[in-house]
């Protein structure tokens, strides 16, 4: 069996900067195994700008942003291997893996770095009533076929869900030629940027209708027709609210699932508010040696926070290796609680391991909280705030702490005070 | 006196801003919380440009290939801009970068390739 030190699963944005950084910190035993053609992972079909701006300085597009650190890999000569397919690994480290040149094959891995991204919640998902004609579609796959196949999704568009990808693919579809005519959104607010409702949908004047769902889709072969309603506070169609719209594509951007399927084979503890990994603040998972970054953990709006947290991720992983990093044990951390608002909290325990130094809480308020701060609870005492004019669903919260801070602690919770 | 209201895009904060207006020139920006903000609010207000990025197609090749321009361009220009693009029809192939298209549109932007086209 193959041997290797820190195996990367996954070579977008995550994989790559965690490689980058597990060969800084001095290994020199890594290989990525990604299922594309390339590398550079979801950031190859995202040919619009915004990225970039915190880590670079400058404004790139997708696959600008994905040649920096596909440019470090190659510099570096980081092992990779391309149209690679994961299909199991198990709490020993051992992964199975397929490709076209080498058929089945197993590595035993000193450690692992879960990078694996997210998939697209799917009209299956949402159950939404109704025949099913072709033109039913998530944004990213649309995105996918757009901009690396060539191929428009349909000529008539309406779009369930005012996500981001949705609102960006709304944008590109006007842009060439597509009629956009209406985004559904289910929730009183959108969980995409404001910027993007902005440049997106108002530039365009592309309505929005919030409290509303597709009740319905109509059309034999393709999609003739959706029928929309408004939902009320328990999110269920209002009777009588019903309205028809004509069109031959029904988009769905309704909300990204972290891609955990190898997690759960290794047997990794999975947290139901994140929908990813249960993991201490070196981002190490329940099985000793199991680290995670990027989407896979917890879905973030901006690379550049997923190249950083992948970058720690990367460190971690070399210091394991070499001895320096205990294996995870959750029974001897401080659990991390969310508090009243608060969603979507990493990491959720805090280990004995790091005396020194900071380290990151992130999280995701609940709804939208205007004059307000996010407060972090070590037993009765608050450790840290930090007040911000706006806190909403759609902008992940980070509050920097001192390891110090907690030490001790029983328990540490994060919640939003409003004042 | 005239006050109109942007939701600044330069990152991904989205602040709210307020622009003053006196006979189509600025006198205040409020409810920024960076300098680009303001300068955004300015812009927004008596002259608004984007970037575009969109698709192109080579001449010897199936897949398309993204771009953008190297400047932002006047928002009213936007659809004639795409479609000079679309109507451009370089050669592959072409790396990240290049030049596709000089002064788009005589907005004295470049259209620039952003990823590489074997």
């Amino acid at each position: 069996m193959k041997e290797v030190d820190i195996l990367i699963i996954g070579g977008g944005s995550a994989g790559m900067a965690a490689a980058a950084a597990a060969y800084e910190q001095g290994s020199r035993s890594i290989l990525i195994l990604e299922r594309s053609d390339r590398l550079g992972g979801i950031l190859c079909q995202c040919i619009h700008n915004g990225f970039g701006l915190h880590r670079y300085k400058e404004e790139l597009t997708g696959p600008e942003y994905a040649r920096r650190n596909v440019d470090v890999i190659l510099e570096r000569q980081i092992p990779y291997m391309l149209h690679t397919f994961v299909l199991d690994i198990t709490p020993d480290k051992v992964v199975t893996a397929m490709n076209p040149q080498e058929g089945l094959f197993q590595i035993q891995a000193k450690a692992i770095v879960l990078a694996m991204g997210c998939r697209e919640r799917s009209r299956g998902a949402l159950m939404i009533p109704g025949t099913r004609p072709a033109g039913v579609i998530t944004a990213g796959a649309a995105q996918r076929y757009l901009n690396l196949e060539g191929y428009l999704p349909g000529k008539k568009v309406v779009i369930l869900g005012s996500g981001d990808i949705g609102l960006i693919m709304a944008r590109q579809f006007v842009m060439e030629g597509i009629e956009v005519k209406e985004v559904v959104e289910l929730m009183p607010f959108s969980s995409g940027l404001t910027r993007n409702i902005s440049q997106c949908l108002n530039d365009f004047n592309i309505p929005l209708s919030f409290s509303s769902t597709v009740i319905e889709i109509k059309g034999r072969s393709r999609v003739s027709s959706v029928v929309v309603a408004k939902v009320g506070p328990d999110r269920k169609p209002i009777p009588g609210t019903e309205r028809e719209i004509e069109c031959d594509t029904l988009l769905i951007s309704a909300g990204l699932i972290p891609e955990n399927e190898l997690s759960k084979a290794a047997g990794v503890q999975m947290s139901p508010s994140t929908k990813g990994a249960v993991v201490d603040d070196n981002l190490q998972t329940s099985v000793p040696g199991i680290f995670a970054c990027g989407n896979v953990l917890h879905v973030h709006d901006l690379v550049d926070n997923v190249s950083a947290e992948s970058e720690d991720v990367g460190r971690s992983a070399a210091r394991y290796v070499a001895g320096q990093l205990p294996d995870s044990d959750f029974s001897n951390c401080i659990p991390v609680r969310e508090g009243s608002g608060v969603g979507g909290l990493v990491p959720q325990f805090i280990s004995h391991a790091n005396a020194e130094g900071t380290f990151k809480l992130m999280f995701r308020p609940r709804s939208i909280y205007r004059n307000a701060a996010a407060c972090v609870y070590a037993d009765g005492t608050c450790v840290a705030r930090k007040k911000a004019m706006v806190l909403t669903p759609g902008e992940m919260c980070e509050i920097l702490l001192d390891h110090a801070a907690v030490q001790g602690a029983e328990t540490v919770t994060v919640k939003i005070e409003e004042n | 006196m005239e006050e109109r209201q942007f939701i600044c895009i330069n990152c991904p904060m989205g602040c709210r801003l307020t622009v003053t207006l006196e006979d189509g020139e600025v006198t205040s920006v409020s409810g920024n919380t960076c300098k680009r903000g303001e300068v955004y609010g300015r812009q927004e207000a008596t002259a608004p440009r984007r970037v575009l990025t969109c698709l192109m197609r080579a001449a010897n090749r199936e897949k398309p290939f993204s771009v953008k321009t190297s400047t932002p361009v006047p928002k009213e220009l936007l659809f004639r801009c795409a479609d000079q693009v679309y109507r451009t029809r370089p050669n592959a192939p072409i790396a990240m970068g290049d030049v596709v298209i000089h002064d788009l549109c005589g907005t004295g932007a470049d259209v620039l390739a952003t990823q590489d086209l074997a």
